[in-house]
């Protein structure tokens, strides 16, 4: 049985030591923009277990007390208070850590709010590698494909603060669960302006001809990183940010499978169920040829350590994606 | 939390409520001869439960099901739907021919009820554990919009064993919601058999109390002690209440009362018509 490696943690920015990246917390993108709407929609109140400073729900919380409820550490009751509140025709608005919202209250997820449809939006934070120092117990690499396994639920992994902020206004103004997946530090910021936001609607964020990188999350940024690397190489590669995990933009993935000779998915979650499966399930079922592989975490539970860290040793960084990339077309 | 107007609780509505539980008992034992069987136990010994919560306590409209400022009632022990369904038909929120058809492919009365498909069934409920918390969401949204109607939720005594129950019961008792009352149908049997070999829960209402609700403790098929009870409510400004109910699984049924077999069973024609025999009888005696 061999040892994991000791780990020593890089320095921060370290990889990107050359660029002066801008950075923001998504983790209070979607509270802000909450905290926007409240006072034109009274409906709208916002849940934690004991997590309303570390997800920053506080944001709305602070201004919006009377409207703000600490279940404490109880999810499952934490879940059901909230479809509650809905059946009163309020817009519960869930936050926390993704392995407690999706997992210790999974069951209260999919029967209190899925099956009847309720309109709640759940926030999971901490998710992906950004908690990497909180480990397998607080990070979690699985709740893209829980969440997309429930019905009625759509799926939301947005690339960064502007469009997560977008991506609560149109989660707000639809009917119905929506899950939006954020993680814990300040990730790169992928969009100067405010983007337009749809549901459903990817953003192509490059074109390109060779080979296409599909992204969520933070994963959006690096993927934007490796088509730099690429192009630098004489590789063309367009840039798909899938925000929207459910209903997934098949056309958007059709049209990149026939116009460029190779496809990666890049996700901080295992390969299992996330964003390359949803894509690897519509090229399978069109029957498109194409070189196809998922980036993310194998079948494992991740080390514990910094993002840069983690991001590096699972290969979920620009270089990394470049170099799969690279492979993928020359085989 | 405005005081509630109730018909006297006279000899003679106590004989009305008795007859509707009767009632209620004779359409659910129907209802399950029709499906070839159900959940016999945890039915019957929440009928008088169910009859005072519909035909006494709570205030609704059944040509308006959805009016906001109705009571609501979760019936959190999903799997004793035909009792809240028989309760509900009788009110006039569906049509005879639906009871008639209980489980029925395409029919909306299901094993376990769904809040979308049958009027005046306020949660889907089925999966143990689940309602109380619903309920606690729904007795704050009450508060929010400043309305005065309370939130009943029924459960089994096996479906307490459930950790939600108690986050809702701490979180019920922080809020201190007086609009919230949680009823425990305590027939003492669970699917696998005695509670009490399973995991004790005794001393059951200290327990509640410990927590700060504020209890009561009645026979649960005498229809007038539920319906006082249930009328009395909040038993103290501030707190939740909790009303256990002590009943007999398999209630009114000769050969189903106190059977862990009957939780769930499969039944005869012949056996549908001793039971209904039994509550025909029943009927005259208080007629």
């Amino acid at each position: 049985m061999s040892k994991e490696p000791i780990i020593y943690h890089l320095a921060k920015d370290e990889q990107y030591e050359d660029l002066d990246i801008e950075k923001a917390l998504t983790r209070e993108a979607w509270s802000v923009a909450l905290a926007e709407m409240a006072e034109e929609r009274p409906e709208i109140v916002v849940l934690s277990a004991d997590l309303i400073g570390a997800t920053l729900a506080c944001r709305f919380a602070d201004r919006y007390p009377e409207r703000s409820f600490n279940i404490g550490v109880a999810e499952q009751d934490l879940i059901g208070v909230a479809a509650g509140l809905a059946l009163t025709g309020k817009i519960p608005v869930v936050a926390t850590f993704s392995v407690f919202l999706l997992m210790r209250a999974c069951e209260q997820v999919r029967t209190d709010i899925c099956y009847p449809n309720l309109n709640v939006k759940l926030i999971g934070t901490a998710s992906g590698l950004s908690f990497g120092l909180g480990g397998v117990t607080h990070a979690t690499t699985e709740d893209i494909a829980i969440a997309r396994a429930l019905p009625n639920m759509v799926v939301i992994v947005p690339a960064d603060y502007l469009e997560t902020a977008q991506a609560m206004h149109a989660a707000m103004a639809r009917q119905g669960p929506v899950f939006i997946r954020v993680g814990r530090s300040a990730e790169p910021v992928v969009y100067a302006t405010e983007p337009s936001f749809e549901i459903g609607k990817a953003h192509q964020l490059r074109e390109g001809n060779d080979v296409t990188l599909i992204g969520c999350g933070v994963m959006v940024f690096e993927s934007l990183r490796a088509a730099d690397i690429l192009r630098d190489q004489g590789t063309s590669a367009r840039v798909i940010d899938m925000h929207t995990i459910k209903p997934l933009d098949a056309e958007v993935v059709l049209t990149a499978a026939r116009e460029t000779k190779a496809m990666l998915t890049v996700e901080e979650h295992t390969i299992i169920g996330g964003l390359g499966s949803a894509v690897a399930e519509v090229l399978a079922e069109a029957g498109v040829e194409v070189r196809f592989k998922r980036i993310g975490l194998p079948d494992i539970f991740a080390t514990s350590g910094r993002p840069d860290y983690l991001r590096e040793l699972y290969g979920l960084n620009g270089k990394a994606i470049a170099e799969h990339a690279t492979a993928l077309l020359d085989k | 939390m405005s005081k509630r107007e109730y018909i006297p609780l006279t000899s003679e509505r106590i004989r009305e409520l008795t007859l509707k539980a009767n009632d209620i008992r004779r359409e659910l034992v129907k209802m399950f001869g029709i499906a070839g069987g159900g959940h016999f136990g945890g039915s019957l010994s929440a009928v008088e439960i169910v009859a005072a919560l519909y035909f006494d306590v709570l205030r609704m409209s059944p040509n308006d099901p959805n009016w906001p400022n109705r009571d609501r009632f979760i019936l959190s022990k999903g799997h004793a739907s035909p009792a809240m369904y028989a309760a509900l038909c009788d009110l006039g929120f569906f049509p005879r021919s639906v009871l008639d058809n209980f489980e029925k492919p395409g029919n909306p009365l299901t094993m376990h009820p769904n809040m979308h498909k049958v009027p005046g069934v306020e949660a889907s409920t089925g999966s143990l554990g689940h309602g109380l918390p619903i309920g606690v969401g729904i007795s704050l949204g009450a508060r929010l919009d400043g309305r005065d109607y309370r939130t009943f939720v029924l459960m089994g005594d096996g479906e307490i064993q459930a950790g939600s129950v108690w986050e809702a019961v701490m979180c019920a008792a922080h809020y201190k919601l007086d609009n919230l009352v949680a009823i425990v149908d305590r027939n003492r049997l669970s699917c696998d058999g005695l509670i009490a070999e399973l995991q004790c829960q005794d001393p059951l209402l200290p327990r509640w109390e410990a927590f700060s609700w504020k209890g009561r403790e009645v026979d649960g098929h005498s229809v007038g002690e539920v319906a006082a009870a249930l009328r009395a409510v909040p038993y103290e400004p501030g707190k939740p209440s909790v009303l256990i109910a002590n009943t007999v699984k398999g209630k009114g049924i000769s050969f189903m009362e106190n059977k862990p077999s009957f939780h769930r069973a499969n039944i005869s024609p012949e056996q549908t018509q001793q039971a209904l025999a039994e509550i025909a009888t029943r009927r005259e005696e208080w007629s």
